[in-house]
């Protein structure tokens, strides 16, 4: 073992912290437009990661991200469980130890391509994919952690006018227009908070 | 037992039990069977940890097929094969059917012998219908 980081422990528990704290708006914005479980489940996986903080904080990054992203899918009981366990198990399976920004650019990029071959989707469909997506190819241009953020924030508002056409909102087909989707908000959270952890986020 | 196990994954318990019975219905206890249903919580939705033990329990060398619902239910299915031991990952498959009639016609083609290949593709003709 090597290679723990004091920066791990503050950003894992802000990370669950944030999700939970919006689990009620998240739960809202699919219960508009999904089957209404996101916020519930979400917290649950959060409340899960929280709960194994002392030694996810005592690995190194990858092998952090790995756990983490096991107790996701393990706990949270709908398809973000094992979209966002994907997620996180890939940015660890991906990731240099210790990471540089250059290695955080393109293990995200591993990452949301492991998202994509596990949920079937592609960005434009009004899922999680139309905040990472953006986001991931910013944080690769350089932009700073302020800069990524904004992307994120305006990317999440901008699928209240998609169309759904994955997942359980896409059943709604027209009338899934003019909400904002979930799964993105969700994913929104999650860059805003990690990115605030590295600079200055508004 | 050297028959095909099926599998049933439904966000609801009781669709997956009422699913359970009507192939227990068909084909006795020819085939090995498991169902699970419901969030860790016990609310609807899909458990990766039951899914997990449900292939456990239906195990058969000749594989297992599943049945699922509604796309959590799909995702994580397709989850908890990948987890598999690698000796099992290869003989489960997550069959692109309605889960209650493919669940029925899957365990009775899986009841007369025949392969997980043949089994799936049985339930998966009722998706082309």
């Amino acid at each position: 073992m090597s290679d723990t980081d004091p920066r791990l422990r503050d950003i894992f528990e802000a990370t669950a912290q944030a999700v939970i704290a919006h689990a009620d708006e998240l739960t809202e914005l699919d219960a508009a437009i999904g089957d209404g479980d996101h916020g519930h489940n979400m917290k649950r996986g959060m409340q899960a990661v929280l709960g194994e903080l002392d030694t996810l904080a005592a690995k190194p990054w990858d092998e952090a991200l790995k756990a983490a992203g096991m107790q996701l899918v393990m706990k949270v009981g709908g398809a973000s469980g094992p979209l966002y366990g994907t997620l996180f198990m890939t940015l660890g399976k991906s990731l240099d130890t210790p990471p540089t920004r250059e290695g955080v650019a393109a293990a995200l990029k591993a990452a949301i391509e492991a998202v994509m071959a596990r949920g079937k989707a592609t960005p434009g469909q009004k899922t999680m994919l139309d905040v990472l997506v953006p986001a991931s190819e910013a944080l690769a241009a350089g932009r700073s952690p302020a800069e990524v953020a904004e992307v994120a924030r305006e990317a999440c508002a901008a699928t209240k006018d998609m169309l759904a056409t994955k997942g359980r909102a896409s059943f709604l087909g027209e009338r899934s227009i003019g909400h904002i989707d979930p799964g993105a908000r969700s994913s929104q959270i999650l860059i805003e908070t990690i990115a605030g952890k590295f600079g200055d986020v508004k | 037992m050297s028959n095909v196990g099926i599998v049933i994954v439904s966000h609801s318990p009781l669709v997956a039990e009422g699913t359970a019975d009507m192939v227990r219905q068909m084909v006795g206890d020819e085939v090995p069977l498991a169902w699970c249903g419901g969030d860790p919580d016990g609310g609807l939705g899909t458990s990766v940890e039951a899914i997990l033990a449900a292939i456990d329990k239906a195990w058969s060398e000749a594989g297992v097929a599943l049945l699922v619902d509604l796309g959590g239910a799909e995702t994580n299915s397709e989850m908890a094969v990948e987890m598999l031991p690698e000796e099992r990952g290869g003989k489960v498959v997550v069959c692109n059917a309605p889960i209650v009639e493919g669940a029925v016609i899957a365990a009775t083609e899986a009841s007369g012998g025949a392969s997980l290949q043949d089994v799936r593709r049985t339930a998966e003709e009722l998706s082309a219908l």
